[in-house]
């Protein structure tokens, strides 16, 4: 099964890519969002979509150039999270060590790479749904160490009073600062992945995907080439953690209990595994469904905890359909209005 | 291509062996695929390995590239002991299989796949930056995507190939690098005739210190193509000798035509 799309081959390198207008229209939008959207829709949705987004397409790597479905992103993420906590500055002050940001972030983004990348060391030996399951333990595991820990991870309450550092004069948690902090992240890390999937580490990741005893035999060390795309992972799944904390303004164990370690999985396949796009995608449809589906719900008299339900059926009917997410239905549209329009444009045909 | 491998190592080429098995067994549970194997193909030599269907030829293939550890005996490739190395190791040393059964990345065009082979056996496996136009490797990949005739191809998912491309492209994936030593499995399998004899033409095109061990059931290819013969049968070596010994053998004619005949 091929999960990556055909591309252009990268032997023929592209520095400057043909980038379509709809990708203009988009980074339009995106940019003057703050001049039409009020700061709810700047913080909750898109802070969110951001955020979340950046944790699947952390999975999206994995999974889609790699064929390896992990589930400890989020804990990855948390992992982040919590050292921004520790490290930095915090309501718990028995513990927090208020380091300065420019070495507790670096710290943070380390200490949940090395973590991921020890998950990955394990899980790497395994196939399918071995992966599946080890690294769900372990994310599990991770979860009631956390809520049992009180000396390093503050046990049931975590940590509260999580704030970015005012950095430049500017209050990084108001609506717009956060909306463009995330903003700018999320597009580094999407740069950052379509970059990559080019470059020799991801081209071999995706042989790797294809046939990793082939990679073997054309001198690729397949192991170490996996652990390696564990670790990159990780730094993004860590930089999402990072926001995430400071978007909730505190962690606790259940930021990567395992309801939000399946909801990461949840978004990468709605939006779709095949391309980096895809996870922001389904991170928007989450956010979305998770904000304005009480208020429908109690419209119908139901209910408004059960917006599960919705995202619940949304899902089901998604992979019952279309098991590439929303990117495959949006490609076979594509790909049948191309066929459509054929006889047109061709003339006598 | 040098990079892959270091001066000292390249200049005991010449005169040494290029393998050298000895007594290799690999058991399956109770089953002797191979067993007590003892062979030595010299630098540049090209052998044919003949033998009817579960004659061992391709575990053989597979104790020698890694892809399996031997059960038993010692594997020295280029006169070092490569026994316990995994594939990865033995392939950076100048070692190059093609498989029976197309093994090629099917998500990826034919100029990423070759591109991946170049790249497996020099540095920057783990590069993160993207190669330049200038980059030599890709003009080493276009190179021999135009000896195996898929240039037309080279921007094709290799999932959209005929058979036969694919199997050129298998070979070309083996030429990456500097190859010193190359096991090609059946390579000429399911070939319309005329990329047979194209098959034949890049074997022989081959510069002469690059030895090769060709597995063939077609006896005309093997021996158009080898200058010794090996005749396995039931996991062991049967018979040794030039091509004309083998075809005038008593005890291989009766084993190759008793079965025809039976």
């Amino acid at each position: 099964m091929a999960l990556a799309e055909p591309r252009k081959s990268a032997v023929q390198p592209t520095w400057v890519e043909r980038i379509p207008a709809i990708w203009w229209a988009l980074l339009l939008v995106l940019l003057t969002m703050p001049a039409w959207a009020n700061d709810f829709i700047l913080f909750q949705v898109m802070g969110w979509t951001f955020v979340l987004g950046m944790i699947a397409l952390s999975l999206m790597f994995l999974a889609g150039y790699g064929g390896m479905v992990s589930l400890i992103q989020m804990s990855v993420a948390a992992m982040a999270g919590y050292m921004v906590a520790i490290f930095g500055a915090s309501g718990v002050g028995d513990i927090s060590m208020g380091l300065p940001w420019w070495l507790y972030i670096p710290i943070a983004i380390v200490i949940a790479a090395i973590f991921g990348t020890v998950v990955g060391a394990l899980a790497v030996r395994t196939e399918g749904i071995y992966t599946i399951m080890i690294t769900l333990a372990i994310a599990s595991a991770f979860f009631y160490f956390t809520r049992q820990n009180y000396t390093i991870f503050n046990g049931y309450s975590g940590f509260n009073l999580v704030v970015p550092p005012q950095l430049f004069g500017v209050d990084w948690r108001q609506p717009m600062p956060f909306y463009y902090l995330t903003l700018g992240c999320a597009g580094l890390c999407y740069g950052a992945v379509v970059y990559v999937s080019r470059a020799p580490f991801g081209l071999a990741l995706q042989g790797v995907r294809d046939n990793p005893r082939r990679m073997a035999a054309l001198g690729f060390n397949v192991t170490a080439h996996r652990v390696a795309s564990y670790t990159f992972a990780s730094v993004i799944a860590s930089i999402g953690g990072i926001l995430l904390v400071w978007q909730n303004a505190q962690i606790a164990p259940g930021t990567a209990g395992i309801p939000a370690v399946i909801d990461i999985l949840v978004i990468a396949v709605i939006g779709g595994i095949t391309r980096p796009i895809g996870p922001f995608i389904g991170a928007l449809i989450y956010v979305l469904l998770r904000t304005f589906s009480p208020d429908v719900l109690l419209a119908f008299g139901l209910s408004g905890e059960r917006f599960k339900l919705l995202v619940g059926l949304g899902f089901l009917a998604l992979v019952f359909f279309s098991p590439d997410g929303v990117l495959g239905l949006w490609e076979r549209w594509r790909a049948r209005r191309a066929r459509r329009r054929d006889p047109l444009t061709g003339g006598e045909e | 291509m040098t990079e892959t491998v270091p001066a000292g190592r390249l200049s005991s080429v010449s005169s040494g062996n290029a393998l050298e098995l000895r007594g290799v067994t690999k058991m399956f549970g109770a089953l002797a695929a191979i067993s007590d194997i003892t062979l030595t193909v010299r630098s540049g030599e090209r052998r044919a390995v003949l033998g009817s269907n579960g004659a061992g030829k391709t575990t053989l293939f597979n104790c020698v590239t890694g892809d399996f550890l031997p059960t038993g005996g010692t594997i020295r490739l280029f006169g070092e002991d490569v026994t316990r190395f995994p594939a990865y190791e033995r392939i950076r040393r100048g070692l190059r299989r093609t498989y029976q059964i197309s093994l090629l990345f099917n998500g990826l065009t034919v100029a990423d796949n070759v591109y991946l082979a170049c790249r497996g056996v020099s540095r920057g496996r783990f590069s993160f930056l993207r190669p330049r136009e200038s980059d030599a490797l890709i003009a080493r990949a276009d190179e021999l995507i135009a000896a195996v005739h898929l240039q037309d191809w080279r921007d094709i998912s290799v999932a959209n190939l005929s058979y036969g491309q694919q199997r050129q492209l298998e070979i070309a994936l083996a030429l990456a690098g500097a190859p010193r030593l190359i096991l090609f499995d059946e390579p000429a399998a399911g070939l319309s005739p005329t990329e047979r004899s194209e098959l034949i033409a890049i074997l022989q095109g081959l510069p002469g210190h690059i030895g090769y061990i060709i597995i063939e059931h077609d006896m005309d290819v093997a021996l158009r193509v080898a200058e010794s013969v090996t005749m396995m049968h039931n996991g062991t070596i049967f018979k040794e000798g030039t091509p004309e010994e083998i075809e005038n053998d008593q005890e291989v004619q009766e084993l190759y035509l008793g079965d025809g005949h039976a």
